[in-house]
């Protein structure tokens, strides 16, 4: 196990740094940094100025050396338009991002775990068609749309909820739904796909010879070993929420990580920028080491194979 | 020969396999109902210069903000009303149908490309070859890809081919990982060992003997990414850094209109349902796809 989880940890610095490497080359490459910099209306000569002001004028590995030195020791550079350490400016936005991510894998949860059961339970049921139905319709949904549309009904015309801001929890029920959905599916599959699997195990048909009552085995022994797939899938899903979370924390002007860098981008802003890719990159690889470890903890057979 | 005659009359008996594939692919609704939406939106986009009432740039500033037709305040001048500068929303929407499906048709065949490609090797060569292309795939995961790609179209510029590289170039993750399982899983059967056995070369073995066999499952893909793409592009065209104004783009428009959403909801309603309505019924064919080439559908 413990030559496993090693190589694991190697493997996923390994790809941090290629991710590091990647998201540099790819801003620095992609456009005239100094150009967008300096805005439409700058002289050539105002160009060149702030190119030399900011070292971009040397070339590309020399740039990302001294920028991977810094960001070895907790010095994310420092943003352009704010002229603050983008390290606190992305740790005074984490908790909010954090809050939707988590809060919409909740929600993602509590919906499908229940209907993925009864899904199970009763197979080609009205439950199992609904579940069908709701996957199905959730998979093409745009989510901005989705959220504008919530944004109308329940903060518009029946006036339950906040549109915008973090003021309290009731500000993140419709970005946690709109971010939340899109999940959902994969949740419904695994854990109905799952029960099924147990369900027609031999130790369930033993569980009931016993005489054991059936929420007794539903939730002692089916739904516990059921589970383990939906565990490691939701570490992963919950990396995704947090890096997609952009879109949704913009229609609902959340100021949490994604906004900010959404704000970034627009105003060329490349130091945050950048280490707004790295640290969800960073948050995302975590997560994917820790469902690998946990599955390889449950399940011998893939750290041997 | 009375036994061959006899066989002969048995087999006109029996549906031929061009029949039984007819009865089984319109016998899905899903399949059915999908690719008559996407036909459908398809004539809509090929015609759009003859079904549009008007020019989709024209603007009318004494028109704006009007109702659709069923609407009071509606009229059939403007069938679904116009926008914030009086264009006419039917004729954009339709012009727009072609963008959508250009952006998700061209990804995908820019992604299936790498994808495709990348997995074949994989799956193929395995050992060396396949840990890299999963180390690859890994890293292609861990960027989180809408920021990245609003990042890159922003600084490239927003046109049309920036936005299609971009989204082309970072959704080839599932076509490379479905690719290698496929390749691995085909490559053992024993014709790809007797075309080895008969001297072919490795390129041929790969192209003519084991791409083939695994189409089924990469059209299936193909239709994913599809979706994912359309659904990609809306959502950065609806973050002000994908395709620019005054292109008609389905994202853009509800972007647009979004200032305007709580006095004329339909000026997002009607080009999220259009983005809705498409890329459900992309993901109908691909989930009908998927269930008519299992084998265990088979006849």
């Amino acid at each position: 196990m413990l030559a496993f989880a090693l190589k694991r940890l190697a493997l996923a610095l390994l790809v941090a740094l290629t991710v590091s490497i990647i998201s540099f080359s790819l801003l620095r490459l992609s456009g005239d940094l100094a150009q967008a910099l300096a805005g439409p209306s700058a002289t050539a000569a105002d160009v060149e100025a702030v190119r030399k002001a900011y070292g971009l004028d040397q070339p590309l590995w020399v740039q990302y050396l001294a920028w991977a030195r810094q960001a070895l020791h907790g010095d994310l550079g420092t943003s352009f338009f704010f002229k603050e350490p983008v390290a606190a400016m992305i740790a005074a936005r984490l908790p909010v991002t954090m809050t939707l991510g988590v809060s919409a894998l909740l929600f993602a949860l509590l919906v499908a775990l229940p209907l993925g059961i009864l899904a199970a339970l009763k197979p080609n049921s009205w439950v199992d068609r609904l579940a069908l139905t709701l996957s199905v319709v959730g998979q093409a949904l745009p989510s901005f749309w989705f959220a504008l549309m919530l944004m109308i009904l329940f903060g518009l015309k029946l006036r339950w909820l906040p549109i915008s801001g973090t003021a309290s929890w009731k500000s993140f029920v419709m970005p946690a739904i709109a971010l939340g959905y899109y999940g959902m599916p994969t949740f419904m599959r695994l854990t109905r796909a799952g029960m099924m699997e147990v369900l027609a195990s031999d130790y369930i048909r033993t569980a009931r010879a016993k005489g054991l009552r059936a929420p007794a085995i539903l939730l002692k022994h089916a739904l516990r070993n059921a589970i383990v797939p939906v565990v490691a899938v939701a570490a992963v899903q919950l990396g995704f929420f947090l890096g997609g979370s952009i879109v949704i924390e913009s229609v609902f002007a959340l100021h949490g990580v994604g906004y900010l860098g959404w704000e970034s981008i627009s105003r060329a802003d490349f130091p945050v920028v950048q280490a707004i890719v790295l640290v969800l990159a960073l948050f995302y690889i975590v997560l994917t080491l820790l469902a690998d470890l946990l599955n390889a903890f449950l399940d011998p057979r893939i750290r041997v194979g | 020969m009375t036994v061959e005659t006899f066989s002969g009359a048995e087999r006109i008996l029996e549906p031929s396999a061009g029949a039984l594939l007819r009865r089984r692919v319109f016998g899905h609704a899903g399949f059915m109902i999908g690719a008559a939406i996407i036909l459908a939106i398809l004539a809509a986009a090929l015609l759009a210069p003859w079904l549009a009432p008007h020019d989709p740039y024209a603007q009318d500033l004494t028109r704006r903000l009007v109702p659709p037709v069923w609407d009071a305040k509606g009229s059939w001048l403007d069938p679904l009303g116009t926008d914030q500068l009086g264009r006419d929303y039917l004729s954009r929407l339709l012009f727009g149908a072609r963008i959508s499906l250009l952006i998700g048709f061209s990804a995908a065949l820019i992604s299936g490309l790498i994808g495709t490609g990348l997995g074949l090797c994989a799956g193929y060569f395995g050992g060396r070859v396949d840990m890299v292309a999963s180390f690859v795939v890994t890293t292609r995961l861990a960027m989180p890809v809408v920021l990245v790609a609003l990042a890159v179209v922003a600084l490239a510029g927003g046109s049309l081919h920036i936005v299609v590289a971009v989204l082309g170039l970072l959704l080839w993750d599932r076509f490379a990982v479905v690719t290698r399982a496929a390749t691995h899983q085909v490559r053992q059967l024993d014709y790809v060992a007797a075309a080895r056995a008969t001297g072919c070369s490795t390129a041929r073995i790969i192209l003519a003997e084991i791409l083939p066999n695994i189409m089924n499952a990469l059209i299936v893909i193909a239709t994913i990414e599809m979706a994912n793409a359309i659904l990609l592009d809306a959502a950065l065209s609806f973050l002000g850094l994908g395709v620019q104004p005054p292109l008609p783009d389905w994202g853009l428009m509800v972007a647009e209109g979004k200032e305007y959403m709580f006095f004329s909801p339909w000026v997002i309603a009607i080009p999220g349902l259009a983005l809705f309505t498409l890329v459900l019924a992309i993901n109908l064919v691909g989930d009908g796809l998927r269930d008519l080439a299992a084998p265990e559908n088979r006849n």
